[in-house]
């Protein structure tokens, strides 16, 4: 083995020591995502706090991992949840079996779900991981940051 | 690792015992497979020494050996994931193998069936995991030809990008890997840094970062966002440099050299016939690329050559990846400077979801929405072969459809699967340590392999 080669060899790892490293501190700082990122889902109310979910199911009928359950039930005067007919009475995600595609966004036809940043969504228990209505309501209680969209170079 | 002497309490006497018996009740014969893990039980080792002898035509040479049989994996770091080998030894030097595969089946093409056309994208892209855009791209194209519908030239233009940074990504993570293996820890470190680039770019024009769902039939599902094409851009002016760097460290690395130069060669005609395809045939000289001669998502308007080897042995595969890395990279860029004008995905409202802002103004375009969403779209019956050339070889979708908004049937042809039938003539009469370097540089990838 020639001492060249072998110094060719180590000119790239000792110029590579003084680059900036590449690693970001998880968990103290987390990785910042795209915006077009899909992770934790999220559903939404209106402003008036009705629920923009009507229960229709056709997220149901779009997951390819059938992770979602959907029963629904009318609305009534003294009990108005949502904001059409009826509304969802269980929204429950399997987050063990969903693949994140996000079909149920793309089929929501009203915008009730969306696909949202976070993506720590590890449990202790497996029941723990089939998110109930009232924890897809609420924001997440771990948010993660979201990289701005970059003005383009042209 | 287990030997097959007759001490007891070995999982592959165990396991033979087991395909042994399973074959009596069924009245059948054992399958090679079988009788490779059987190999050790089924013969004393005189009987399974005279068989290897009599199989080769050789003499028995005095003070020979007796053969070992030696499994290797599923769990082994340096099989690329679940791939086992029970390969027979003598000493060093590895007398035969038989691959055996299926831990990692998840039944994709089965449950396709079970799925609209449009749900079995998202199923599709999870087989070869490190070229997901390759396995949609083929199945995309398949339903597309069922349908007569044309993609528009954005479309695949985007998919050309998408594609070739794939190559890119799967190329770094073989490069790193196969160093790995072969003790060039650094080279790992390095090529992962640029393949996070490369997931980072994928994370921000389709959502994902291995297996994304991006082209949907008839196009792509969305546009580049802001700031892709830059971020892309630097990517591509960055790369060059970086191969430069992982060139520098191992093509005239005398380490890599002695481990790689002359290990793993087979004739040409040899490789054709075993159905090999991609950089390990290209390697051994043979102008072979489905880019260039069936050329797909208008691939005949970009300039690239095909990098081709001489001697076909794991160093030549080394360097056609390395400049078919290059040459992706510069098909990006041709492809960025000549993106045409237009729509990312074909306008035929019987199979693409509507625009969402239409969903809120058009009752039709809701009742389109509604019908795709819950019935799917109908293709109509026949069946098609579509092939793309992902960065193992030639990926194809075969496709049947019965008139229904279901496949009847879909079947992949992965190239993983193919080339591993390889290995065996490959192997046989080498070194153990050199079926490591084989291993890496046939690059499959299992998730492709059982599928």
């Amino acid at each position: 083995m020639s001492r060249a080669a072998a110094l060719a060899g180590f000119r790239v790892t000792f110029s590579t020591m003084l680059r900036k490293p590449e690693v970001i501190g998880y968990p103290e700082r987390k990785t910042p995502v795209f915006p077009r990122f899909r992770g934790r889902h999220r559903l939404w109310t209106h402003e008036n706090g009705l629920e923009k979910c009507v229960g229709c199911s056709l997220c149901v009928a779009a997951c390819p991992a059938d992770c979602i359950r959907v029963v629904a039930e009318e609305n009534t005067p003294e009990r108005r949840v949502s904001a059409g007919e009826r509304f969802a009475h269980i929204y429950e995600i399997n987050m063990l079996r969903c693949i994140f595609c996000g079909y149920c966004e793309l089929a929501c036809p009203f915008d009730a779900i969306t696909l949202e940043a976070e993506y720590e969504m590890s449990e202790r228990e497996r029941h723990a991981e089939i998110y109930t209505k009232e924890m897809l309501l609420a924001p997440h209680p771990k948010p993660v940051p979201v990289r701005a969209e970059e003005p383009d170079a042209e | 690792m287990t030997t097959g002497d007759r001490t007891g309490g070995i999982p592959v006497r165990e396991e033979a015992h087991s395909a042994r018996e399973a074959a009596e009740r069924e009245g059948r014969e054992l399958t090679e497979t079988e009788r490779a893990i059987a190999g050790a039980e089924s013969f004393s080792p005189q009987e399974a020494l005279a068989r290897t002898e009599l199989a080769e035509g050789q003499d028995l040479e005095p003070g020979f050996r007796e053969p070992m049989i030696i499994n290797l994996g599923p769990q082994h770091p340096s099989t690329h994931g679940v791939l086992r080998l029970v390969t027979q030894l003598d000493g060093e030097v590895v007398r035969d193998l038989h691959p055996v595969i299926g831990y990692l089946h998840t039944g994709i093409e089965k449950q396709c069936e079970n799925k609209t056309y449009w749900q079995a994208i998202t199923l599709v892209t999870r087989m070869d995991y490190l070229a997901s855009f390759f396995n949609i791209h083929a199945y995309t194209m398949a339903v597309e030809r069922l349908l007569d519908l044309p993609v528009p030239p954005r479309a695949q233009y985007l998919r050309v990008i998408l594609s070739e940074l794939n190559r890119v990504a799967s190329h770094l993570v073989w490069l790193g890997t196969s160093g790995l293996e072969l003790g060039a820890i650094t080279v790992f470190f390095y090529t992962f840094r640029e393949r996070e680039q490369a997931l980072d770019l994928f994370e921000m024009i389709a959502g994902d970062r291995m297996n994304t769902r991006f082209f949907q039939v008839g196009g792509c599902a969305e546009d580049m966002p802001p700031g892709f094409e830059a971020r892309l851009r630097a990517f591509i002016e960055a790369m060059p440099a970086r191969l430069d760097e992982y060139e520098e460290l191992l093509s005239e690395n005398p380490i890599w050299l002695q481990r790689t130069r002359g290990v793993g060669i087979l004739p040409p005609d040899e490789l054709v016939g075993l159905g090999v395809t991609g950089p390990a045939l290209r390697a051994a000289g043979v102008d072979l690329d489905l880019r260039k001669a069936a050329p797909y998502s208008s691939y005949e308007r970009f300039d690239f050559s095909v990098p081709l080897g001489a001697r076909g042995d794991a160093y030549d595969r080394y360097i056609v990846r390395v400049r078919e890395t290059r040459e992706s990279l510069r098909i990006i860029e041709q492809a960025l400077d000549g993106m045409p004008e237009g729509s990312h995905i074909a306008d035929d409202r019987k199979v693409v979801l509507p625009p969402r802002e239409e969903l809120a103004s058009s009752m039709e375009a809701l009742i389109h929405h509604f019908k795709l969403v819950t019935e799917g779209f109908v293709v109509p019956a026949g069946e098609t072969y579509t092939a793309v050339e992902s960065p193992r070889g030639e990926l194809g979708c075969y496709l049947v459809s019965d008139g229904g908004p279901k496949p009847h049937r879909c079947h992949i042809r992965d190239p993983s699967f193919v080339n591993l039938q390889a290995l065996r003539p490959m192997a046989r009469g080498g070194y153990l340590a050199d079926l490591i370097a084989m291993i890496g540089s046939l690059d499959n990838v299992m998730g492709g392999v059982d599928r």
